[in-house]
């Protein structure tokens, strides 16, 4: 299957959309990241982190996290125009 | 104290309430088809069943024994949710397009309509779905045991059981009456949605107020809750990192493959713009519903004496410190968490149940046995009925046999990790065109094999299912087979462990079938409709409601294989019935005959699954068939239309290459004619013109004035011979010529042919045979003396012999009469027994022959118009010529 025709140079606007497509899809790949970074800290009963930190740690990030994704689908414009992502996808043999 | 009745009067009216909302949401979804109910805000409180009342009171007790490890049942939605342009996005598309109606619709409609995959993972999620109902229904009569075990209650905490009969019972009502309402084709069931909704605040606020209660009422503010918790047995709590990242990963996992969460998220979407809001709304209610978690288990563990269960602590706390209002509030929204997991994960189960088994085992059964008029509909909506009553049936059995307690307590994960084994189909399903049946079938049949192995047997306890010694050393010795440590790894957590090699060798057998085998047609197509869903469907499709109507298996079945060819067989059909028109009834005949007549068309499978599809599922409508159809047909039209066109062009080349060479053939005739004709009409008029100067000069003798003027007579009579001849030919091969049909003998005939030739005696002899001549002929009797005249007298020109001799010779053959004129003269050769036909042809231009080479031609136009012929006879000794004439008036096309 042939994909349709892809554009090389594209429109301010259609570029800056995207690139918020972009984001939207880096999101989750940070998300897990700085989910899994605590498993790093030093755990060491007493002298390592303690709970409440990791509190404030995970619900931050979480409210942050939350924040980017509300602003992006707030950016995003959520309709017409996916063809760009799927020619990539779909090639059978 | 709160009175028992109390109790019972709030959830009562609380039910009501709920019984409220929902008829009157699907009222309003009746008047303005829904709008009012398709906001994204609905659709996010939707999506919170997700927490139910395992989280809801489980999620304290989680943190009260395992510190913050809860909180990975939370952050796996949310990486899915805040990443919904990956898959979710893709999979509520694919869901409107392909109308899929369950988790199990879309892996069988993925795979090719496959009915083996469809029950797979029906199976799948009924045993995976089913003890967590049960825990619902435990979670509900453990609160209610609770306020039951207080002090002054006014109940004897006898009978719980029948509590939790009661509550299935009202659960199966409510779920009868707006599960299974109306069979939209959308599956979409405003009234459960809006219930749901109003669930998700009451069990949000509820809880939030249970957490402001404890954080500002109890220990006097943030800072201070901060303290507590670094000062409380959870300060000592460490993240195990196979579990942590395990835990997340099958907390996502199941997100997208609980069939509850699958039904509101895919199923019960009205727009995918609904999508954006909830990717961040969503994470927000988790985020605050597991805000307050660890506050209320650190309280709890403070407050409570020892050995009270974590579970309740969010009923317990309240309760101990006297905040009786909110207890009740506690009690609701645990209430609400119970009851909208059970109803939607009932709806989810009962419509898989229904369409991937019971329908598809209906109508095989009735397709062997005696013709029933089939109403699909009404079965469809029945076996829905029982599904549900048999699901909360199931789910009160697994409630009283397991006895509840921690063993059902721990069922929440176990639960997941079985559902989790559609994930690689899924996800495969979506990306992969490659994926295909088999591995996707031996996958999940792997993954739960596995899962059942390791993690759901071994749930009921040592010595239950499998026994001590099989636990210990593995069956029969092998222990490599261990449940809990599969190929001797021994470190991991029994969840983390069973989750990792069920989804590996899911995954593994998906990947290595799908690439050593091949899929089916209906496959592939499924398979790129699925995969490339952004590029063939360019918006969300409407679709018009309503079941299978004969009207739209004719439409599809034109669709397939012609409008003439499928109106005939409907009307057929439905004369056979005894209806007039072309709309019968829709019977197992009808749908078998039609699965026969698509298979001539699409191939045996496209058609089994196409009609299959229609059969086994009444709510399916036929629009999603016929978007296939319409698929295969395009496909087919187009080439075929292709086809014709080439097919076409290729005749018209043809023929304008053929009328090319004829005009071109015509021209060069035209011209030789021309020619000829110019040549034929000069020789006598250059001789008429000379000699007539000769004669205007004057002064010559009479005798030569006389031959001149028979010089010019005879060129004069020639051309007009010669104009007559052409006006003959032009009448005859105009077919302007009028026939005189008339009787006589063929000897009259060629009597007064050779008279008329004008043969001078003795210079052609002639042999007759009298006696064959006499034959009765019927035909235009002046037209065939002429054809004998010009055969004699050009014979009498032409023959070359010194004693010319003609033979006429008739043989009567029947029907036909054949007259030969055979002289003694040279033959002729080949070339020109082929020209000795056409106009102005002369084989040698003896100035004797006299004439302009019309003869012949028109000898040959005459037979045709009488239905005879005039051919040339070869070898027989000197040029022959043979006319074929009927006896009987059999006239050409005059």
């Amino acid at each position: 299957m042939k994909g349709p025709r892809r554009i090389e140079y594209l429109e301010r606007d259609t570029y800056r959309q995207r690139r918020y497509r972009d984001a939207a899809r880096a999101l989750p790949v940070f998300a897990t990241i700085l989910f899994f970074l605590p498993l790093f800290w030093d755990w060491e009963a007493g002298t390592g982190i303690r709970p409440s930190v990791l509190i404030v740690y995970l619900f931050g990030m979480w409210l942050a996290l939350i924040s980017l994704s509300a602003l992006i689908s707030y950016l995003i414009r959520f309709s017409d125009g996916d063809s760009r992502d799927s020619p990539t996808e779909g090639d059978d043999r | 104290m709160i009175s028992f009745n109390l109790l019972i009067v709030v959830s009562l009216a609380y039910v009501a309430f709920l019984f409220l909302v929902a008829f009157a949401a699907e009222r309003r979804a009746k008047r303005d088809r829904g709008r009012w109910l398709r906001n994204p805000l609905v659709y996010t409180l939707s999506l919170s069943i997700y927490c139910t009342a395992w989280t809801f009171y489980g999620a304290v007790g989680y943190a009260a024994r395992s510190g913050f490890e809860y909180l990975t049942i939370y952050l796996g939605p949310t990486i899915i949710m805040i990443g919904w342009w990956w898959i979710l996005r893709k999979l509520v598309r694919i869901g409107k397009t392909q109308r899929i109606t369950s988790v199990a619709d879309l892996i069988s409609s993925r795979f090719g309509k496959s009915t083996v995959l469809g029950v797979l993972v029906t199976l799948l999620a009924v045993v995976g779905t089913t003890p967590y109902i049960a825990l619902q229904l435990q979670s509900v009569t453990q609160s209610l045991a609770v306020f039951a075990a207080e002090p002054g209650s006014g109940w004897d905490g006898r009978d719980f059981d029948s509590a939790a009969v009661w509550i299935a019972v009202g659960l199966a009502v409510f779920t009868l009456i707006f599960g299974t309402r109306n069979l939209d084709v959308n599956e979409r069931h405003h009234g459960v949605v809006m219930a749901v909704a109003v669930e998700a605040v009451v069990k949000l606020f509820a809880l939030v107020a249970v957490g402001v209660f404890v954080v500002w009422g109890m220990a006097g503010g943030v800072g201070e809750m901060l303290d507590r918790i670094d000062a409380a047995v959870i300060a000592e709590w460490h993240p195990v990192p196979h579990r942590w990242v395990g835990l997340i990963f099958l907390s996502a996992a199941a997100f997208l493959t609980l069939p509850r969460m699958f039904q509101v998220m895919v199923v019960e979407n009205s727009d995918e713009k609904h999508l954006v809001t909830a990717s961040w709304a969503f994470p927000l209610y988790v985020l605050i519903m597991s805000l307050f978690v660890v506050p209320i288990a650190v309280t709890g563990l403070d407050l409570l004496p020892e050995g009270s269960n974590p579970d309740l602590f969010v009923l317990t706390i309240p309760l101990t410190t006297g905040n009786e209002g909110l207890a009740i509030l506690s009690f609701l929204g645990g209430f609400s968490s119970a009851t909208s997991m059970v109803i939607v994960a009932t709806i989810a189960l009962a419509t898989m149940v229904s369409n991937h088994i019971i329908a598809p085992i209906w109508l095989s059964s009735t397709q062997q046995g005696a013709a029933l008029s089939g109403d699909v509909r009404g079965v469809i909506v029945l076996s829905r009925r029982l599904s549900i009553a048999m699901i909360l049936m199931l789910g009160y059995l697994y409630f009283r046999l397991s006895g509840g307690g921690a063993a059902l307590a721990a069922i929440g994960l176990i639960s997941f990790a079985g559902v989790v084994q559609v994930l690689p189909a899924m996800i495969a399903g979506i990306f992969w065109r490659g994926a295909n049946r088999i591995g996707a079938g031996t996958g999940i049949v792997i993954g739960f094999a596995i899962w059942a192995w390791t993690l759901f047997l071994p749930s009921f306890g040592p010595g239950a299912v499998l026994s001590e010694a099989v636990m210990a050393e593995g069956p029969f010795g092998l222990a490599w087979l261990r449940p809990y440590a599969l190929f001797g790894i021994t470190g991991l957590d029994p969840v983390i462990h069973a989750v990792f090699w069920s989804v590996f060798f899911n995954t593994v057998a998906l990947v290595m079938l799908s690439v050593l085998t091949f899929p089916n047609p209906m496959e592939r197509l499924q398979g790129a409709q699925f995969v490339n869903v952004f590029e063939h469907s360019a918006g969300a499709r409407t679709w018009s409601q309503g079941a299978a109507r004969a009207e739209d298996l004719l439409i599809m079945a034109q669709r397939i294989i012609g409008h003439g060819e499928a109106q005939e067989m409907f009307r057929q059909e439905a004369r056979a019935q005894g209806i007039h028109g072309y709309l019968p009834e829709v019977t197992p005949e009808l749908i078998g005959r039609l699965e026969r007549t698509l298979a001539g068309s699409v191939g045996a499978a496209t058609a089994h699954a196409m009609v299959g599809q229609l059969t086994g599922s009444a709510a399916v409508s036929v629009e999603d068939l016929i978007a296939v159809a319409d698929e295969t047909a395009q496909i087919v039209e187009y080439s075929n239309q292709l086809e014709a066109k080439s097919a076409e062009q290729e005749r018209t080349a043809r023929a304008l290459r053929e009328a090319n060479e004829k005009l071109t053939a015509i021209s060069i005739q035209k011209d030789a004619f021309l020619s000829q004709i110019s040549h034929e009409l000069r020789t006598p008029m250059t001789s008429i013109r000379s000699f007539s100067e000769i004669l205007r000069e004057g002064e010559i003798e009479p005798e030569a004035r006389s031959r001149f003027a028979g010089i010019i007579h005879e060129e004069a009579t020639r051309l007009t011979r010669l104009l007559d001849d052409l006006l003959d030919l032009s009448y005859l091969e105009n077919g302007q010529v009028q026939l005189d049909v008339a009787r006589g003998s063929l000897a009259s005939v060629l009597d007064r042919a050779v008279m008329a030739a004008g043969l001078s005696a003795g210079r052609l002899v002639l042999n007759r045979d009298s006696t064959r001549e006499a034959v009765q002929i019927e035909t235009d009797l002046q037209r065939l003396t002429q054809v004998f005249i010009n055969l004699i007298s050009n014979a009498a020109k032409y023959c070359d012999a010194a004693q010319p001799e003609l033979t006429i010779r008739v043989l009567d053959d029947g029907d036909l009469c054949q007259v030969d004129f055979i002289d003694n003269g040279t033959p002729l050769d080949a070339d020109a027994q082929v020209l000795i036909f056409e106009k102005f042809s002369r084989l040698a231009d003896e100035s004797k022959a006299g004439g302009a080479g019309l003869g012949l031609a028109i000898c040959r136009q005459i037979m045709d118009s009488l239905g005879g012929e005039i051919t040339y006879l070869p070898g027989q000794g000197g040029p022959a010529f043979r006319v074929t004439l009927r006896r009987a008036a059999q006239l050409a096309a005059q």
